[in-house]
């Protein structure tokens, strides 16, 4: 039984994980995913879900714990923001090298500093090294979607990677939208049995992790963890497939809107994709052939499938809430590599916008997208800002 | 094990295995045998980052025949948390029926210093596992350089004896006072060249019905410059001039132990701290007139140190 209700992002991740019951979550409150642990540990105190929650001092041991958890063979989930994935940075990239499929919210928020609380994707994509599969949600219903596909996806043997399921911090997380829930007893069949590889509880097959690797065996180590992110690709699809099957929502590596006959094609991530829907619209009124697209999988970085939704077209716009200062946003030059395969390269554009929470709006959007058809873009645009 | 005797220790499961790449006369192997013999059941380590993980876990070789996980330097506690919490996790929902020990083994640099936060953690919120620090007094692994466990006057390569400085400027911390304060049921600390105290003080840990910690003292041959084959009677000296008190805290009542308990109670001899500072080349400047009165501050701390902890026990 499918069921409509009001929700807010933090809780769509909370009651997912609550539908899920995963065997352990240790977290550590941070602004905006404050609430995700706040509502998960109101359904331990009630005896709503079997699991082990662990309040730890930091960030640094939830995602310690975590990971260690995972290796000991419980499946175990956590979320965090900002500076809470600045201070598990050290661990990030450890917890995807011993192959350990944990899943985290991650509230996307600026990070410091200033100090900001508003959301940007700074956070995100501080982490998109690190080994980690990214998935990223539009609205409520897609990050709540998002937590219920990603232990499929990390869990996959083929895969066995730990798994970000983004959600933009406020617009998402607090702000109520409708949503369609899935029937819990459908979303623990969907999800299945934690089958873990190697579990460290396995005592009479003692095993050792997080060895050291010399050189003759971290480079090997580093592309076999590549070679399972490429692998994510098929299971991401595959997972996404039987996920329309149970819910009749559709999802893809790329979410397309308008894109096949489009000339300029708008490139942006998260909740903003809603808004560049609606200035797709508003430009198609006006005789622009705007199109938009939204990578839902952030990593593995969905390449082909961008080459060939951008083949052809007259200019891409690449739409970064996140600036590596002294370059460009950090979405933009993959895109621009995604593209070199293609026969005729589009025009190439930057615009970075809705940093620390600024606004990101329609008429921001159609602004910038007017002067990319009539050639008068620059190639990176600081789209709003008044210094 | 009723009793402890050498012999039946003989018997005990190899936890930790030969051909591990620890330096000749490293005292860390030891103490871990020491301390894996105070369980009969199976035991999950975890390690933190530091001369005893990486010389037992390069891959693709590993020194240990029970589960063992590392992941980083300060984190030690918490990673042997998460695992501990998987198996109450697990346990409760009857996937586990075994009786499974953690132990975290990890040098003063992870527990004294940048694992601390992690540590203070794990033991408040009470996950039954053992921390053990083989405390070095300094930061070996990467060379020798000073932490907050390193005693006054060392010379290390971050708080070298020169022309103007006579080593190290601080005492060390006592951390294990910080463990007694957050009231879990036990904490001591050993010396590997008393086995008996150690495997005893081992099997208390194991047993007690929470996060228990243990201080060992871990001669470093190469840190603190003396000759590999002398690491057991450096660690045995180290009780005998009470710079190195053996004794146990449970459920915050204080007990001096073996050598300790009987020097306290006039049995044995209290030894100079200056036989310590003849011992090791770490602290040979301090032999020179000019440094006496650093000598003599050691003493005096020593000293202060020992009669506060006599006043803490009974022995």
């Amino acid at each position: 039984m499918t069921m409509d209700i009001a929700i807010n992002g933090d809780n769509a991740v909370a009651l997912a994980w609550k539908q899920i019951d995963p065997d352990v979550c240790a977290a550590y409150p941070i602004t905006p995913q404050t609430i995700i642990v706040e509502k998960f540990a109101e359904y331990v105190a009630n005896g709503e879900v079997t699991t082990e929650f662990v309040c730890v001092e930091s960030e640094h041991s939830a995602l310690t714990l975590c990971t260690a958890s995972e290796s000991a063979g419980a499946r175990t989930f956590t979320a965090t923001a900002s500076q809470g994935l600045a201070y598990m940075w050290e661990m990030l990239p450890i917890t995807a090298a011993m192959r350990t499929p944990l899943i985290m919210a991650v509230a996307n928020r600026a990070v410091s500093g200033p100090i900001n609380i508003n959301n940007d994707h700074g956070d995100a994509m501080s982490a998109r090294d690190c080994g980690w599969v990214m998935l990223f949600s539009e609205n409520v219903q897609q990050a709540y979607d998002m937590s219920i596909v990603a232990p499929r996806i990390a869990e996959h043997h083929d895969v066995q990677l730990p798994c970000m399921v983004n959600l933009d911090g406020f617009i998402l997380t607090h702000a109520i939208e409708r949503m369609t829930m899935v029937d819990t007893a459908d979303v623990k069949k969907f999800v299945g049995e934690f089958k873990p590889l190697y579990p460290l509880l396995d005592i009479k097959h003692p095993v050792s992790h997080g060895n050291m690797d010399g050189p003759d065996f971290y480079y090997p180590h580093k592309v076999q963890s590549a070679m399972a992110m490429e692998k994510a690709l098929k299971v991401c699809e595959d997972v996404f497939a039987e996920f329309k099957e149970l819910t009749g929502r559709e999802y893809h590596l790329l979410d397309e809107y308008r894109c096949d006959d489009a000339e300029y094609v708008a490139i942006v991530l998260g909740s903003s994709f809603g808004t560049m829907k609606a200035t797709v619209d508003q430009l198609r009124d006006a005789g622009i052939k705007a199109g938009c697209l939204m990578p839902r999988v952030f990593r593995p970085w969905p390449e082909e499938a961008l080459a060939k939704a951008l083949a052809g077209k007259k200019a891409v716009v690449v739409f970064d809430k996140h600036l590596s200062i002294g370059a460009y946003g950090p979405m933009f030059p993959e895109v621009a590599a995604a593209c070199t395969g293609l026969d005729k390269l589009p025009e190439m554009h930057n615009v970075i916008y809705g940093l620390g929470g600024a606004d990101a709006t329609v008429a921001g959007f159609d602004k910038v997208m007017r002067e990319v058809a009539a050639g008068d873009a620059p190639k990176i645009t600081y789209l709003g800002v008044k210094i | 094990m009723t009793s402890l005797s050498l012999k039946d220790l003989t018997k005990m499961p190899v936890r930790l295995a030969s051909g591990h790449r620890l330096c000749a006369g490293c005292a860390e192997s030891i103490i871990a045998k020491q301390i894996l013999m105070g369980t009969e059941d199976p035991v999950i380590v975890s390690g933190s980052t530091g001369c005893f993980e990486v010389s037992t876990t390069i891959f693709p070789y590993t020194s240990w025949n029970t589960p063992y996980i590392h992941t980083a330097f300060g984190n030690g506690a918490a990673t042997c948390a998460g695992v501990e919490t998987a198996y109450v996790a697990l346990r409760k929902k009857g996937k586990i029926a075994d009786n499974i020990k953690f132990v975290n083994f990890a040098g003063d640099g992870a527990t004294y210093d940048i694992g601390l936060q992690a540590l203070s953690g794990a033991m408040e919120r009470g996950h039954k596992m053992m921390y053990v620090c083989l405390n070095n007094e300094a930061y070996m692994n990467t060379g020798i350089q000073r932490s907050s466990a390193t005693g006054m006057g060392a010379s290390t390569t971050t708080s070298w004896a020169g022309s103007l400085a006579s080593g190290k400027k601080e005492f060390p911390k006592d951390l294990t006072a910080i463990l007694v304060a957050h009231n879990i049921p036990y904490v001591a600390q050993v010396s590997p060249h008393n086995w008996r105290d150690t495997v005893t003080k081992a099997s208390k840990g194991f047993a007690a019905d929470g996060p228990s910690f243990i201080n060992a003292v871990s001669p470093c041959p190469r840190g603190w410059r003396f000759a590999s084959e002398d690491t057991i009677s450096m660690a045995k000296l180290a009780v005998e001039t009470c710079i190195w008190p053996l004794y146990e805290v449970v459920d915050g009542e204080y007990a001096l132990t073996a050598e300790s308990a009987r020097i306290a109670d006039g049995k044995a001899e209290k030894k100079p701290v200056l036989d310590w500072i003849k011992s090791q080349g770490r602290f040979k400047h301090l032999l020179q007139d000019r440094w006496e009165p650093v000598v003599e501050s050691i003493q005096d701390e020593v000293d202060r140190r020992w009669e506060k902890l006599i006043k803490l026990s009974k022995f």
